[in-house]
């Protein structure tokens, strides 16, 4: 690059370029994604659910890590942009057969490749393949990341800040609670980042010590090892998903302990402010870190958080091909 | 350019458009300008359709080369589009491309029985065979190259049209 100092994800123009990780994006692209997104939400109650904006342009959905919704609602958006959308089973293909990660980027952009939605187990892999693409002068190719690692979701993060706003309209008068696996989630990296971002005064984590890292506290964030403490007169809960493997290991004793300690019930969630919404990046796991009570309740906006997740998908692709 | 009084072009565009409406007729207005004009002609027309709304942006034929730009506005049709008379408004019709995306955008709601289109000002220069059968002022010069004509609101409700040059 000529300027390495300039942010990766902006072209020289200062627009979206790629979409690696919500931490260092400025305020106004992330408020222009969120604007953007308005719009395309009513898309889905036409009779025509479609727009020409990526007409003749392929996506190809790169994912080396199993995620059936994150991949599905890309897969919706770009159709809905009029995309062609070629999905890669990345974990069955030449990989296996020893091929370079950027032997693959090559080979697809042999094939007239347009995006990348990118999602990957080893943080960074998303950045290494927009560096290449700009190493080799390919600036009209634009990469998404679709969760690397335990670096970044910056969709997930959007999404749930779309939601937010969509309930709550200003940041600036919010206190958020991010409870759960915070160590291993890259979803809660870019909750925090866009939180931050975005002017909300006050970000807690509520967790158990072995599931923070160890630097959490520069994040900016309030920390809390006890839910009535940490949900005291919030006004948004973002559960995480406690990741099963992570039981095997000596990080938690047994998921109905960490139920009984971390989990969202209703009980928990009468002491935050009687207008409080919760929620959830999914897959859910009912009765480990939340309740169905709650999960099916009237503070939770999971299901929303789905359908405008398509929107917000829709409108960072828009950009970015229009950049 | 000549002087131009908006609000008697407006007034003209009522008389206009009264004699050939049917209790059937729906008017969209197009974003920002055309949404005024729509408003005002809607109360004064006293149509009982609701009033729709549409922002053509994600059906801009220069999206390749410019991309999103602006604040795209939620497009708004609240009324079934199949078999409807619609009217569709805006401010300025220039080189009709604006128009064009305006019709692509509808269609994907709907089949309408017919399209009519109600503008302010032809300034000329077509580029697209497109015509209004609604036509409130002819301009007889063409306007600078690169410069852009849009209609203006005050609080008070009173249109005023401003020449931009870019």
């Amino acid at each position: 690059m000529n300027n390495p100092a300039r942010n990766p994800q902006l072209n020289a123009d200062g627009e979206l370029q790629h979409l690696l990780t919500l931490d260092g994006l400025p305020k106004n692209i992330l408020n222009q994604i969120l604007d953007t997104a308005e719009p395309f939400t009513e898309v889905a109650e036409r009779e025509i659910k479609k727009l020409p904006l990526l007409r003749g342009k392929s996506v190809f959905n790169l994912f080396f890590e199993n995620s059936t919704r994150t991949r599905t609602t890309f897969e919706i958006a770009a159709k809905r942009l009029s995309a062609d959308v070629i999905n890669l089973n990345v974990a069955t293909s030449s990989t296996n057969k020893g091929e370079t990660l950027l032997d693959t980027v090559d080979n697809l952009c042999a094939m007239q490749a347009d995006m990348f939605v990118v999602r990957h187990a080893t943080s960074g892999a998303p950045y290494l393949i927009a560096q290449h693409l700009q190493a080799t002068g390919r600036h009209h190719i634009h990469v998404v990341n679709a969760g690397d690692g335990r670096h970044a979701h910056p969709t997930q993060g959007l999404l749930d800040m779309y939601t937010i706003r969509h309930y709550k309209r200003d940041f600036t008068n919010l206190t958020v609670a991010i409870v759960g696996d915070v160590l291993h989630s890259r979803v809660a990296r870019s909750e925090i980042a866009a939180l931050t971002t975005l002017g909300v005064p006050e970000v807690r984590v509520i967790a158990p010590k072995t599931l923070l890292p160890s630097d959490i506290e520069r994040m900016g964030v309030r920390v809390f090892h006890d839910m009535k403490e940490g949900l005291r007169g919030v006004d948004v809960v973002m559960m995480l998903r406690l990741q099963n493997e992570r039981m095997q290991g000596a990080l938690l004793p047994s998921s109905q302990e960490y139920y009984k300690i971390f989990g969202l019930t209703e009980e928990k969630l009468a002491v935050a402010k009687p207008d409080a919404i919760v929620l959830h990046p999914g897959p859910m796991n009912r009765g480990v870190e939340i309740d169905s009570a709650v999960a099916d309740g009237k503070s939770a906006v999971i299901l929303p958080q789905v359908t405008f997740g398509i929107a917000v998908r829709m409108a960072v692709m828009s950009m970015l091909a229009g950049s | 350019m000549e002087q131009l009084d908006a609000n008697l072009l407006a007034r003209h565009l009522v008389d206009l458009i009264r004699p050939t409406l049917t209790p059937d007729t729906a008017l969209v207005g197009i974003h920002t300008g055309g949404v005024w004009l729509a408003q005002y002609l809607h109360r004064e027309l006293g149509i009982t359709q609701p009033l729709g709304t549409i922002d053509v942006a994600f059906y801009r034929d220069d999206y390749g080369s410019r991309g999103l730009h602006g604040k795209p506005q939620r497009s708004d049709i609240p009324f079934d589009v199949e078999g409807r008379s619609i009217i569709l408004v805006d401010d300025v019709l220039y080189t009709g491309r604006t128009t064009r995306a305006a019709l692509n955008e509808l269609f994907d709601y709907g089949r309408p029985a017919r399209i009519d289109l109600a503008v302010l000002v032809d300034r000329g220069e077509r580029e697209l065979p497109i015509g209004a059968r609604y036509c409130a002022h002819t301009l007889s010069h063409p306007l600078p190259a690169g410069s852009s004509l849009a209609l203006s609101q005050d609080e008070a409700g009173l249109f005023s049209l401003r020449l931009l040059h870019e």
